[in-house]
């Protein structure tokens, strides 16, 4: 079932992870986001985007710990943890966030 | 995202047999894998043409090479003992989660094609022709087992069930109808190294992330070092220790023995995995493929012993089939054995009092021990009967103050899975995960509730994420689930260096 997205359609998989990670823009986190009960704030845009410039540096989604650090140091300390993060994004910061910053879903024993 | 509502079972003080409900979860089967990921093993790509034939074909090959599938398929009377004994049969109510009934769905299409009575007298011994109704069949409930060996405890006649599901598993396989969650995960490990998919620079980068974190708490120069030639122990570990909470927790712990123990190691980026999903699916050759790349990452970085990280299945594998699937390992230490646990390890370091600790700073905690079911029913630890469950106990109880079992049929070699075993810690079975989870929630309950347990610790990769979700499903905190060599790195005494 692909998504409609400003008037075109993206392919997605099963789950609903973007096939084609050249498919995303904005909207598409917006769209995922909105369909899982979610209104993005500034909040979920600073992990989106950090996700996807990680993402382009190294071909994979940080672990999360890597991912708390990075909150943490940008963000201050009681921010820098997985409580945090299963706030804003409550089926989690490796899966749901993943989907909406158009990465594909993490696999293996996670 | 939402996963699909379905009935929440209620968490009671005992486990209770619940009254069948035929086909309860037959709607249940996880996504089938894509051509691309079927092809990277050597299956076709889709359900072949001939496919009734193959599958028969396949069986017949199976059954000559493993001698127990026929005994198995032979030997069940039917007596009834295994049919309360699954996790998943106690959490959904279907009478094809009974193992009994599982079994049932392979043997009757055996009776049918490979026995006298079944090709002559079908009706009178239970035997059906291979339908595609029957395939799907075998699809739905082949991949609500998760191969934990449970039931085998109970039967009298020692049937395996999970052998019987890895059969199906790899029939199903051989005609194109294969599940997507195991078979693109084992295609990354053939890739890259590991389940994550994790590539080099981004492992290193985050083994850097780890020496700073551990610098910061510790203010000791933890090392966690990567492809370094010459240490003497190469660790491998489940790509999760990599990635994500509580596992993560464990791998600074056994950095953290090393290093106070003095012993040169390394992980590779070659072998970044200890999971061999090669077993969930029964394929002989693909669990050979994965264990080889350990092979050539010991050979290559000239270490001296092979030490795997808290992984159940991956100990299985290790512990039972490493030598004949990648031996022989005539070129490692042999004072050391191969492979070695990494509670081995710390079990035998804290034995020589190498190791020790100020258990006060896991006075927070008040622990139970959840036995991994590849660990406790299918392995064993330091060469002491009953090892594989001693030694795991012994070090919380070396490195922590409060310590209570859980009840003894849920525990040891009775333990119940996770639920998330097996190749099925996938969001497509997340109705099964949860239900599957169910006995060993109601067990932590008691001693939640008896003893004021507030965490559990386990060695498994799979158990720690099933966990993560299980918790928080029926009502208990998410973070509650550890990794043992978390308890390790707590209470670690580090400022001693010499042997």
């Amino acid at each position: 079932m692909p998504i409609e997205v400003n008037g075109k359609s993206l392919e997605v998989d099963e789950e609903g992870y973007l096939s084609n990670l050249n498919d995303w823009e904005k909207d598409v986190a917006e769209i995922m986001a909105k369909e899982d009960g979610i209104d993005l704030g500034e909040d979920h845009w600073e992990i989106i985007n950090f996700l996807r410039e990680y993402y382009e540096e190294y071909q994979i989604a940080p672990a999360v710990r890597v991912l708390t650090k990075a909150v943490g140091k940008k963000l201050g300390k009681d921010k820098g943890n997985s409580k945090y993060l299963y706030e804003l994004f409550p089926y989690g910061p490796g899966k749901q966030a993943c989907k909406f910053a158009g990465l594909p879903k993490p696999t293996g024993c996670v | 995202m939402a996963v699909k509502e379905f009935e929440k079972p209620e968490l009671k003080e005992f486990t209770e047999v619940p009254k069948l409900e035929n086909e309860a979860t037959s709607h249940l089967a996880p996504f089938k894998s894509k051509e691309e990921f079927q092809s990277t093993l050597g299956y076709p790509g889709e359900l072949v043409d001939n496919w009734e034939d193959a599958a028969l074909d396949k069986m017949g090959d199976l059954l000559k090479k493993y001698r127990s599938l026929r005994v198995y398929l032979d030997s069940c009377i039917q007596c009834g003992a295994c049919t309360d004994k699954c996790h998943y049969y106690l959490g959904t109510k279907d009478p094809s989660n009974m193992p009994v009934g599982r079994q049932n769905l392979l043997r009757s299409v055996y009776r049918r094609y490979f026995t006298l009575p079944g090709k002559y007298f079908p009706k009178l011994v239970g035997a059906i022709d291979l339908t595609k109704e029957v395939l799907d069949e075998w699809y739905s409930y082949y991949h609500q087992c998760s191969q934990c060996r449970r039931c085998a405890v109970f039967c009298p006649m020692g049937i395996d069930t999970a052998e019987i599901s890895m059969a199906a598993r790899e029939i199903m396989d051989s005609i194109g109808v294969g599940q997507k969650y195991c078979n693109e995960i084992i295609g990354k490990v053939h890739k890259i190294g590991n389940n994550l998919g994790l590539p080099e620079p981004a492992l290193a980068d985050t083994l850097e992330g780890l020496e700073e974190d551990v610098v910061d708490e510790t203010e000791i120069d933890v090392k966690y070092p990567l492809d370094q030639k010459d240490s003497d122990v190469l660790l491998v570990t489940p790509s999760a220790d990599f990635f994500a909470e509580p596992h993560v927790d464990g791998l600074i712990g056994y950095g953290k023995v090393f290093h106070q123990a003095g012993i040169s190691w390394t992980l590779s980026s070659h072998a970044s995995e200890a999971a061999n999903f090669g077993m969930f699916i029964g394929s002989y050759a693909n669990m050979r493929k994965l264990a080889l790349r350990i092979r050539e990452a010991a050979l290559d970085l000239n270490v001296k012993r092979i030490v795997f990280g808290e992984c159940g299945h991956a100990w299985r594998v290790a512990y039972s089939f490493l030598n004949t699937l990648a031996g022989p390992f005539d070129f490692l230490d042999p004072k050391y054995p191969v492979p070695q646990h990494i509670c081995e390890v710390t079990y035998d370091l804290i034995q020589k009092k190498v190791l020790e600790f100020d258990k006060s700073a896991n006075d927070d905690m008040v622990i139970t021990y959840h036995d991994s079911c590849n660990v406790a029913r299918a392995s064993n630890m330091g060469d002491i009967i009953g090892g594989q469950f001693s030694i795991p106990r012994d070090i919380i109880k070396a490195t922590s103050n409060h310590f209570y079992d859980m009840e003894e049929s849920t525990i040891k070699e009775k333990t119940f899975c996770c639920g998330g075993g097996g190749g099925l810690l996938t969001d497509d079975l997340m109705e099964l995960r949860m239900k599957g989870a169910l006995p060993r929630m109601e067990a932590l309950k008691r001693v939640v509730d008896d003893y004021g347990v507030t965490h559990m610790a386990a060695i498994c990769a799979i158990c720690k994420s099933q966990f993560s979700k299980a918790l928080g499903y029926y009502g208990f905190e998410m973070d509650r689930i550890i990794s043992l060599h978390q308890l390790v790195g707590n209470a670690l005494i580090m400022n001693k260096k010499e042997l």
